[in-house]
């Protein structure tokens, strides 16, 4: 029993599991792809309209149902009012990817706040506020948004409370699932033992450990706001002209699809694409972040 | 069993209470009231028109009225269409809504679960290959993009069946958004019955029925299936909640006259007791369907009993 003792300092570097995780999305090619793309489509609906010479609601009297042509920088061509397709399609963009962006924030903190609490409270406040997420899930949430919709008007902040108001769901349950194992570990003992109080255990001891799940389940939450967003508009009751959005774009361009296809190609595309990028994210987070892959 | 059914029943109560008050509040939230038209009536008739609805009584009592007609099966009257009532209004579209949606779900169910199979049976063959390709396609055209498409090719460029429209059940009608609302969930299905059945057919039980000599045939119809059915049983509830959104879009796609259009109508109509009525029924019914659902489950899995 000659055991060699390795001197400490010659220990491997630690790695972080966000490190770890890093390495593994990395790998994970269709989802680096996909961040690629969907960070272009992001710059080019922020940066485009900025930079290229027609605005979104100024019309073209000489080119109208134009199919995509240089003349002009109509590269998507134009609509029935002699409207630039590709600013269109971009300030349609903006609009779809901020709603995204507006309602996950939103949902995701209803869902973590939620699920963390009922998940650590345990008990009744527990099953009162489980049995609450229950309901609503047997709840079809677009009826909901349209009634919101109609009711308040066409607002776009409340189209984004309306999605988010169902959309937090998911992530309460998966949150309050794990903060239901991470609650008996003995770091969190160890805080309890010493008095910190039980909101600071929570946001402070509970939910960073929390944060693998959440990005998960937020990659997850993303294509379904984008989607009900453009559902909405589809159906009438999003932005109003001359403000547009994806959805609003493809109902357009639907109507008069066999004339002029370039009118719901290019929006259809530009959906379609951004919601099959982020379900590949989604599919790379899970694989790099899930715990049970260790 | 019984007392497991009636316990989720009286879960179910609850539910719809809380979504009944939510509309209520919303609706009573809008300035205006229904009979504020561009044609002003007379004061009297105003009143009386008033009278009638209840909207001389203050919202509480309006709320009870409400809920007193609704224990009676009475949906009200619709605001915006004279001479209907809601139920009259959803006696003529539900068989519609039903007629599209509950053929297509069971379409996407059975073409699900067998192409599911066919997929697990032959890993990484031509047939597996093309049915995850489409489910993928499928997770991520939404309705409102799969409609459009749909018409453009076999409405379109292949002038086989209408576009849109709706003529008393006429078969012609009913193909496309049918196919539409099949296509939507065909995919899922079809993606779980897969990964579940390969899991199953891994386990050691089905080992010892090869074991013993039974044909894969029997072995997969017998043994395998059963179990493998259960977490597609367990998703065809939420499938048919979440596909109510795509039931909307295509009812208001090809322009049939069900459920889906007629929220639609009376959401921009802004028709208090229609909007309301539709949603409570719709309410029940999904939360109906998760309880059959539920227990279909139950019986399928002898690991649970109630």
């Amino acid at each position: 029993m000659s055991a060699v003792i390795t001197p400490v300092d010659a220990a491997p570097a630690g790695r972080s599991p966000w490190r770890d995780a890093r390495v593994r999305f990395m790998r994970h090619r269709a989802a680096v792809a996909s961040v690629v793309v969907l960070a272009l489509i992001a710059l080019a609906c922020v940066v485009g309209p900025m930079v290229l010479p027609n605005a979104f609601d100024s019309v073209d009297w000489n080119l109208m149902s134009a199919p995509p042509t240089r003349a002009g920088w109509h590269l998507f061509g134009t609509d029935e009012l002699g409207r630039d397709l590709l600013v269109r399609t971009l300030i349609g963009g903006r609009i779809s990817l901020m709603v995204g962006l507006l309602a996950t924030l939103v949902s995701v903190t209803i869902g973590v706040v939620w699920g963390a609490v009922a998940g650590f409270a345990g008990g009744r406040v527990d099953s009162v506020m489980m049995r609450i997420v229950d309901m609503a899930y047997a709840v079809p949430y677009l009826l909901i948004a349209i009634l919101v919709v109609t009711v308040f008007g066409r607002d776009i902040l409340l189209v984004v409370a309306a999605i988010a108001a169902f959309s937090w769901l998911d992530m309460a349950r998966v949150v309050r699932g794990q903060t239901l194992s991470i609650k008996s570990r003995e770091f969190v003992e160890a805080a309890r033992a010493i008095g910190v109080p039980t909101w600071r255990i929570i946001f402070q001891h509970v939910v960073p450990n929390l944060m693998g799940v959440v990005v998960i389940y937020t990659s997850i939450v993303v294509p379904g706001v984008i989607l009900s967003e453009s559902v909405l508009s589809f159906l009438g009751l999003g932005v109003q002209e001359p403000m547009t959005s994806w959805g609003v774009l493809i109902h357009d361009g639907a109507a008069v699809m066999g004339a002029t296809p370039w009118m719901i190609l290019f929006p259809a595309a530009a959906l379609s694409i951004t919601l099959y990028c982020a379900n590949f994210i989604g599919d790379g987070l899970r694989d790099a972040l899930d715990p049970k892959d260790r | 069993m019984w007392a497991y059914v009636v316990r989720r029943l009286l879960v179910t109560l609850p539910t719809v209470l809380a979504v009944v008050t939510l509309c209520y509040v919303l609706l009573h939230l809008t300035p205006g009231g229904p009979f504020d038209a561009e044609r002003k009536v007379s004061d009297a008739v105003l009143a009386n028109l008033q009278a009638k609805y209840h909207l001389d009584l203050p919202p509480w009592q309006q709320y009870l009225y409400y809920l007193r007609d609704l224990l009676h099966g009475d949906l009200g009257a619709s605001f915006r269409y004279a001479d209907w009532s809601v139920n009259d209004l959803v006696a003529r579209a539900l068989p519609v809504s039903l007629a599209i949606g509950g053929t297509a779900m069971v379409v996407a169910v059975m073409l699900g679960i067998a192409l599911g199979i066919t997929a697990a049976l032959r890993q990484n063959s031509a047939v597996d290959i093309g049915v995850m390709l489409v489910a993928n396609v499928g997770s991520v055209l939404p309705s409102f993009v799969l409609g459009p498409v749909l018409v453009l090719v076999f409405a379109i460029m292949l002038p086989w069946l209408p576009s849109g429209g709706w003529d008393d059940f006429a078969p012609r009608y009913m193909i496309l958004p049918i196919a539409l609302l099949t296509l939507i969930n065909v995919a899922t299905i079809g993606r779980i019955m897969r990964g579940s059945l390969i899991e199953v057919l891994s386990s050691n039980f089905i080992r010892t029925a090869r074991a013993k000599g039974l044909p894969m045939r029997v072995v997969v119809m017998r043994h395998a299936l059963r179990p493998a059915l259960l977490p597609v049983v367990s998703v065809i509830g939420p499938l048919a909640i979440s596909s109510i959104t795509s039931a909307i879009v295509t009812e208001s796609w090809f322009s049939i006259p069900g459920l889906g259009k007629l929220i639609v109508n009376g959401a921009s109509d802004r028709d208090y007791t229609l909007v309301l009525g539709l949603v409570v029924l719709v309410t029940v019914l999904a939360v109906l369907l998760n309880l059959l659902v539920d227990l279909a489950y139950a019986w399928l899995d002898p690991k649970i009993r109630y």
